[in-house]
């Protein structure tokens, strides 16, 4: 795909090189914008997570409180006069919750990315550049992470010390910095034998300096593409521990715990779970599509 | 050869090892695991009797080294919900998951390799983009919200299968399709991938001009080579649905060790968790160290590098 457009004419509209460097990371590229906006499927992907964060962000402004109830109310289907995707159970408008829904995972996913981006950040480069015993400490760290089911240690973790949005956070973090950490780690190894870091070191820069000034900044394009496929997953991730109760506190309007109540009102109220089923569904697929298109973008090798 | 196979075993013994501990000190999370495993009201007697018990006056590296003894030979102790011994529990609802992963396993074969494959073959034909909207959608559904979909359509409303329920084969179809959508989707992907490498290769070209038909250009040629990848990615692939099965299982009521673990949480039996998590920790290490000398069986370049 990417030949095909090489050969195009590039438009008359100049993208100051500030802007496509602060987007495409290291590499300077012209006329992103130009390359998105022909792209229909990741277009459609920034537009849908535009409008989902923008629905998260905004909901306080139409619907003061989420958890407003009117039991006359309960059940109405979609398309009602006041309530355009019907209401729940407790007669809670459907909009409104969903809109409150989206901030959990948003939140949930972005916060434990950094996390975890992090962690695997600092250990990827330990362990790919001073190799050794390090190395095969963390590799062994690495593989008893994946050895657990995630979703089975976050039950258990979750069980132990209880439920609420600092521990889902936390959870998640902690145990997902093993796709980070290979993947930096690779590159690394290979960063480590070339001229420009043997010249850093021969000039005396500090290794933590080398680390961080030198090396870093050339796995920044492939922990942004990880980075992305991450929110997705942990997404999907945060609403199946919602869906179980494990979640946020059952107040807190969160699309998996929607679902969760949704399924009880199953044979009743179809809308109950297909549409926080819908939200999900379709902001996994945006940042899916997203991050395809960052990693033809930035990327074009990186295997995940 | 040999060499290799004692050194990866090694390794999967001491990641078992870690696994181990990371179960061990779980329950030591929130400080005192006594508190864990009794209810909230539990009086002061119960709660020594119980510290006396299970021997957590001793130190840790202690209970960590009779913890590890025990259950190196299938000791976990007893269930505290059904008191039996929580290997037995966990170990009779075995059959199911595996029959589930299995089904599930099959199915995405199934579909991943013809669409995977075609995909690759023709490219942005008809068959391409239905592969790629199938792995774009396998990969953004939730489970557990295709699981309800299913029940609300196919049980609810059309009444052609049960909701819920084990034992005969219209109990499986649903879950089965569930659990394995991601899978399908990521396998699709990868066949796609890999074959469409494959096919850029020069001795594909070779094929051709010697004037082979597609198809055996596709059997013979492509697809064995693109079988090696794939298959390694595989044998992950069905670890992680003995894994992922916990949420199938707990929507479809089915009686496998995933809705067991859910169950065992909520009534805080403890050893029954610890076994689950165990279990699925091993499957998933044995399957990789079985991938793992298998590929270095096919792939001598692995064999000899280290």
């Amino acid at each position: 795909m990417s030949s095909t457009q090489q050969g195009q004419v590039i438009p008359a509209v100049i993208i100051p090189a500030e802007s496509s460097r602060e987007i495409s990371g290291v590499r300077k590229r012209k006329s992103w914008r130009y390359r998105l906006l022909r792209n229909p499927p990741a277009l459609s992907g920034v537009i849908i997570l535009v409008a989902v964060v923008l629905m998260a962000a905004t909901a306080p402004l139409f619907w003061p409180d989420p958890n407003a109830q009117s039991l006359i109310d309960a059940r109405l289907p979609p398309g009602s006069p006041d309530h355009v995707l019907g209401t729940d159970d407790l007669g809670r408008d459907m909009l409104a919750r969903l809109a409150y829904g989206a901030q959990v995972p948003l939140l949930v996913s972005l916060a434990a990315v950094i996390i975890s981006g992090t962690m695997g950040v600092l250990l990827g480069l330990v362990s790919g550049y001073f190799g050794g015993w390090l190395d095969d400490l963390i590799s062994w760290l690495a593989n008893v992470q994946l050895a657990f089911p995630f979703i089975l240690l976050s039950i258990a973790v979750i069980a132990v010390i209880g439920q609420g949005t600092l521990t889902l956070i936390a959870v998640i973090g902690l145990t997902s910095w093993v796709v980070y950490s290979r993947v930096v780690r690779g590159e690394t190894l290979a960063l480590r034998e070339r001229e420009f870091i043997e010249a850093a070191r021969a000039l005396g820069v500090s290794t933590s300096r080398i680390l961080l000034r030198h090396i870093l900044p050339n796995v920044i394009t492939s922990l942004t593409v990880i980075a992305t496929f991450e929110v997705a997953r942990i997404i999907i991730l945060e609403s199946a521990l919602s869906f179980l109760s494990l979640g946020v506190d059952a107040k807190t309007p969160s699309w998996g715990e929607m679902l969760a109540r949704g399924q009880q009102q199953l044979s009743v109220a179809w809308w109950m779970p297909t549409f926080p089923g819908i939200a999900i569904m379709f902001t996994v697929l945006a940042v899916n599509l997203v991050g395809d298109w960052l990693r033809e973008e930035l990327d074009p090798r990186l295997q995940l | 050869m040999l060499k290799f196979i004692i050194r990866r075993s090694v390794q999967a013994v001491l990641v078992m090892l870690g696994v181990s501990f990371v179960v061990f000190i779980l329950l030591f999370l929130k400080g005192d695991p006594v508190t864990t495993l009794l209810p909230q009201d539990a009086t002061q007697e119960q709660v020594d009797q119980l510290r006396r018990d299970l021997g957590f006056n001793d130190p840790l590296p202690v209970q960590y080294l009779r913890f590890l003894s025990k259950a190196v030979r299938g000791d976990l102790g007893d269930s505290l919900f059904e008191s039996r011994p929580a290997t037995n529990v966990v170990l009779e609802r075995v059959p199911a998951t595996l029959q589930l992963a299995v089904a599930a396993f099959v199915l995405s074969l199934l579909i991943a390799f013809p669409i995977g494959i075609l995909s690759a073959a023709r490219r942005n034909s008809f068959i391409d983009y239905l592969g790629r909207i199938l792995t774009y959608v396998g990969q953004s559904v939730p489970v557990f919200w295709l699981g309800l979909l299913m029940i609300l359509v196919f049980a609810v409303n059309l009444h052609w299968l049960p909701t819920s329920g084990y034992g005969e084969f219209k109990n499986i179809i649903m879950p089965a399709i569930a659990l394995g959508l991601f899978t399908t989707a990521r396998t699709t992907r990868l066949v796609r991938s890999t074959m469409l490498e494959v096919l850029n290769q020069e001795y594909i070209r070779t094929a051709r001009a010697k004037g082979l038909k597609q198809l055996a250009i596709l059997q013979r040629h492509a697809l064995k080579n693109a079988l090696i990848p794939i298959v390694t990615v595989l044998g992950l692939d069905f670890a992680t649905l003995l894994g992922g099965a916990v949420i199938t299982e707990s929507i479809f009521a089915w009686p496998g060790i995933g809705q067991l673990a859910i169950k065992s949480i909520g009534r805080r039996d403890y050893p029954v968790v610890q076994g689950v998590v165990l279990l699925v920790a091993f499957g998933y290490v044995l399957i990789n160290l079985v991938v793992d000398l298998l590929y270095a069986y096919l792939n001598p370049r692995i064999r000899y590098s280290k």
